[in-house]
């Protein structure tokens, strides 16, 4: 069998070398939809990660009992259940924000970068690893969140978290929150990464 | 027949073979997943019924009034009476809120629900105080499809309900709108569309006539004739 790799690289990789969205081009449906605020981005962000990382250890914890053909629909269900809460916690402390996420929270049950996870990582490795490569996976996921939200929000609404940072006379770019937005900020940076890449590997 | 058929001596294959032992994992799993989540409602669910409530009673006013007079009353600190009421109708308990400005019924708001194309559909629709005409219509919560079946949260779709008149059920048409009782459809969201119309069809077919009542009994002990030639034309419509 071949070498598997340990937790801290697990960790690592998931940042950037395996940037679940910017180098896997996982879940975008969430990326595009809910990045027009870094609030909503954040909230996402962290819904991922409580998702990620609970449903990676369940599958790490039961990983010996999987029977090949039942595998995917033990990691929907875990996933679901856990979604389920997310949700529920959501509209019950975070209303506003819950309304505002609206399907998209719900959606995260069929959110490929967790299943794929849970197939690649947590199915085969221990559950240290598993979590570690959640952590690291979901932390991607947030910086590329992050990167797509701050870009969207400051220069669609002049502000950053809800504050202001650019002067009012600036004209705000509608479009930028509107869902073109999201497709032209997405498409830039993510050339703009494969750019950086290329150049790394043409001068190693 | 069964259990002689059991002693044969591929008993253990086809044991093995069930599907419930392949899938007692799952099983089990789904069990005690669900009975988590069981849980976590009976935890969760007053306090998302409270935050409802709460988002209910700050639109009860622009419901009644329109958004531009809601604001006005809450720029000049004008106070709206909000009452909770509980009215069973057409086999349904409708939670219903009665809205008074200085003692009188200003209008109605009943919450109601129904089925979508995604999910429940929940919905508050405003009446006057006579429950003649549709004053507001807001969607609590949904879960339609993104993008399409979602924008009948939008105030735009939601305007078109303002003004009409409860006496004539209203229909989702996909042409443009002429008929008084018509409202157009979201392109791409027929079914969201006509189920909105049908939940908010189904309570005014339940309610009209007892918030129509329950409007006059209130009034009748302090006010007089304008209340008793409404109760003529109701009569008379009838």
């Amino acid at each position: 069998m071949a070498d598997q790799p340990t937790a801290f690289e697990r960790f690592t990789q998931g940042i950037l070398p395996e940037n679940p969205v910017y180098r896997q081009l996982l879940g975008l449906c969430a990326t595009l939809a809910v990045t027009n605020t870094m609030k909503g981005a954040m909230t996402m962000a962290g819904a991922v990660l409580f998702v990620l990382l609970c449903a990676n250890v369940i599958i790490s914890l039961i990983r010996n009992l999987l029977k090949p053909h039942l595998r995917i629909v033990i990691f929907t269900l875990t996933i679901a259940t856990f979604v389920t809460i997310v949700d529920r916690f959501l509209a019950a402390y975070m209303y506003q924000m819950s309304k505002s996420l609206g399907p998209y929270i719900p959606l995260i049950i069929v959110n490929c970068i967790i299943i794929c996870r849970c197939e690649v990582c947590a199915s085969k490795q221990s559950v240290f690893t598993a979590a570690s490569d959640a952590i690291g996976q979901s932390l991607g996921f947030a910086l590329a969140m992050a990167s797509i939200a701050s870009v969207r929000e400051i220069l669609g609404t002049g502000m950053f978290f809800g504050f202001r940072v650019l002067p009012a006379a600036w004209p705000d770019w509608v479009i930028m929150v509107l869902p073109p937005g999201a497709f032209l900020t997405f498409g830039l940076l993510l050339g703009a990464i494969n750019w950086v890449v290329a150049m790394k590997k043409a001068k190693g | 027949m069964n259990t002689s058929q059991q002693i044969m001596p591929d008993n253990n294959s086809r044991i093995s073979n069930s599907f419930l032992v392949q899938a007692w994992l799952v099983l089990l799993l789904a069990s005690f997943f669900g009975a988590s989540l069981a849980g976590i409602q009976l935890t969760l669910a007053p306090k998302i019924e409270a935050n409802k409530l709460n988002e209910t009673l700050e639109k009860v006013p622009e419901l009644i009034l329109g958004a531009d007079a809601a604001q006005v009353m809450k720029n000049t600190n004008q106070q709206m009476k909000i009452d909770q009421k509980f009215i069973e109708a057409g086999k349904k308990t409708y939670s219903v809120f009665q809205a008074k400005i200085d003692g009188q019924t200003a209008g109605w708001v009943a919450k109601a629900s129904g089925q979508g194309y995604g999910d429940k559909i929940e919905l508050l629709v405003g009446l006057n105080a006579t429950a003649q005409t549709i004053t507001g219509l807001f969607i609590i919560d949904q879960k339609e499809t993104p993008g399409l079946g979602n924008n009948i949260v939008l105030p735009a779709w939601r305007n078109q309900f303002i003004n009409k008149s409860t006496q004539q059920s209203l229909t989702a048409v996909k042409t443009k709108a002429s008929a008084p009782n018509e409202i157009n459809a979201i392109t791409g969201a027929t079914i969201s569309s006509r189920s909105v119309c049908n939940i908010v069809n189904q309570t005014i077919d339940n309610l009209r006539q007892p918030l129509a009542t329950a409007a006059l009994d209130r009034q009748t002990p302090s006010d007089n004739q304008t209340n008793n030639s409404q109760t003529n034309n109701n009569q008379e419509k009838k």
